[in-house]
């Protein structure tokens, strides 16, 4: 023990110590102190696990399937992922080296760093985006560059923007469309350019794809898709929001030989394996779950259009969400900032939403509501903030 | 049938209630075109009825019986199972009626306030229609599902209020 006059060095590394904890930590104490909230602030399909895939996990576990598995995943699985992928997004990648089966995409992009990233390293990430993004760049030793998309561009980003910020330390780029929070979604045309700039500057390039089932008007592109891109593209997905798997925490990327080689070396110390009981039931969705993610797409899709269309009646400015489950509207016509409407909202009519400035670059002055509730609750949603938002326009 | 009666359909075959400008807003379809296509689907009997779902089981006054009867039946001649089942369907006790495949040729949904009720349909009615071979007569005992709703405990919302 040492002795009480000595100031110590503090017993948490200095790498932790520097990194923030999420904003949206604090709103989630702040709304679960409170009594009778409808809450938009929940990042997760509403629906259950479809019964089929339950149903094929339990058996599997009856059949006694409880071992680990492979380190990169049951292999049956992988090869399902492959098909899939193949069939729905035009992507051709081999199950035996080219897969990794990962505890949620979480997981996959926090390897993908460790394996690409020496300190110092730079890596630019489109914002507002998810909030694992920054903090697993910076834990992994890089310098999270922020580009901040906007409400006039539809919340895309142009290589234009990109372009401006690359450094010659700059490694990576981070992108994930359909986004969240804003749901915006990038065309063929779109991601086109950014490839181009990838090729020029020889970037690797992440991309999240797990919104890529829940694209409402149009089909999703892969980056990874496009002409020349796999070789440089960590293509990031998994089952947690088409499948409403969520709590599964199943998730997979997609590389190259060598960087999948990297993180399954990564995820075997760390991890050893995805838990077994649910790879199979991911195996039943893939195989037969496609029909219940139309059916709750098309469920999205039809709440999207009610609540989009009500903030249009609050005199809230708000793009329409190409995909996700989100929508990102303008705040700024109230005078308020992000953290002040959400937490007057909350205290003053109990709807709880999540404040778009801890998203990131971009964010301030957004909020961002999911519509992964029920009809009933946008319904009374919508009617509490349009009261809210009378009150301080 | 175009995209948006089917649309349209799927929505209020979940809720019948919903209003029109929800409905408008969720299919981006607007007011009078929906009305025009519930008009149409009315007619076309698409849409037959806008009904309630209710677990009369909870209802101490309404306490009734259900049965499932298999039904064997002689078709006739020209008209097949289609006279014998107008019989049978006319009955307002009759609450479905079904031309099956397998071992019996009709089933009929029987409600009734006893089973003695449902026993006498059964015999008085039921079997003495000429063409009527035999009966076997199943009741309900506990309605877990109907019409695609499950009776007992509604799926709560389990997530946390606040997630990224």
């Amino acid at each position: 023990m040492s002795p009480l006059n000595v100031k110590t060095k503090s017993r948490l590394s200095s790498r932790v110590q520097d990194i923030q904890p999420s904003g949206i930590r604090r709103f989630f104490d702040l709304a679960s102190s409170m009594d009778n909230i409808i809450s938009l602030g929940v990042g997760e399909p509403d629906f259950i696990t479809p019964w089929n895939i339950r149903e094929a996990s339990i058996s599997s576990m009856e059949r006694g399937f409880t071992a680990y598995s492979a380190n990169a995943g049951v292999l049956e699985l992988r090869q399902e992922i492959t098909k899939y992928m193949y069939n729905r997004f035009d992507v051709d990648y081999d199950a035996e080296t080219e897969v990794l089966v990962t505890v949620g995409a979480s997981e996959a992009i926090d390897i993908g760093c460790r394996a690409i990233l020496d300190p110092g390293d730079e890596v630019i990430i489109v914002e507002p985006g998810f909030v694992s993004y920054s903090p697993l760049v910076s834990m992994a030793g890089g310098v999270p560059v922020s580009v901040g998309t906007r409400i006039e561009d539809d919340f895309k980003v142009s290589a234009e923007q990109i372009r401006a910020a690359i450094t010659a330390n700059t490694k990576a780029l981070m992108i994930s469309f359909p986004n969240n929070p804003t749901g915006a979604v990038m065309l063929r045309e779109d991601l086109q350019e950014i490839a181009v700039l990838a090729e020029e500057h020889d970037l690797i390039v992440f991309s999240d794809e797990i919104y890529a089932e829940l694209s409402y008007d149009n089909q999703h592109v892969s980056f990874a898709a496009l002409e020349g891109m796999k070789e440089r593209t960590i293509l990031i997905s998994g089952f947690s929001k088409a499948f409403a798997m969520t709590g599964w925490r199943l998730g997979f990327v997609m590389a190259p030989p060598d960087l999948l080689a990297a993180m399954l070396k990564l995820h075997q110390y760390s991890l050893m394996c995805a838990p077994t009981m649910a790879q199979y039931g991911a195996l039943e969705a893939l195989k037969s779950g496609m029909d219940d993610v139309e059916r709750m797409k098309q469920s999205y899709k039809q709440r999207r259009g009610f609540f989009v269309e009500s903030f249009a009646e609050m005199g809230l400015a708000c793009h329409m969400p190409g995909g996700a489950f989100y929508a990102f509207p303008s705040i700024k016509a109230t005078g308020l900032t992000s953290e002040e409407f959400a937490e007057k909202l909350l205290y003053e009519e109990h709807v709880a939403v999540v404040p778009g400035d801890i998203f990131g670059a971009g964010g301030e002055g957004h909020i961002r509501c999911s519509y992964a509730t029920s009809m009933d609750n946008l319904q009374e949603a919508t009617k509490r903030m349009k009261r809210f938002v009378s009150k301080h326009l | 049938m175009t995209d948006k009666e089917l649309e349209i359909l799927r929505i209020i075959e979940e809720d019948a209630r919903i209003d029109l400008n929800t409905l408008a807003k969720m299919t981006s379809i607007n007011e009078e075109e929906i009305k025009a296509i519930l008009k149409k689907l009315e007619e076309k009997k698409v849409i037959l009825n806008y009904s309630t779902v209710v677990d009369w089981s909870k209802v101490p006054q309404a306490e009734q019986v259900t049965a499932m009867i298999d039904v064997k039946v002689t078709p006739k001649r020209g008209v097949g199972f289609d006279e014998v089942a107008e019989r049978i369907y006319r009955f307002t006790e009759v609450q479905a009626l079904y031309l099956m495949s397998g071992a019996y040729d009709l089933q009929v949904v029987i409600e009734g306030k006893t089973m003695q009720e449902i026993a006498r349909f059964v015999s008085e009615k039921l079997s003495s229609i000429d063409s009527v071979i035999s009966t076997t007569t199943h009741f309900q005992l506990k309605k877990y599902k109907h019409d695609g709703i499950v009776f007992e405990e509604g799926e709560e919302d389990r997530r946390i209020v606040v997630t990224p």
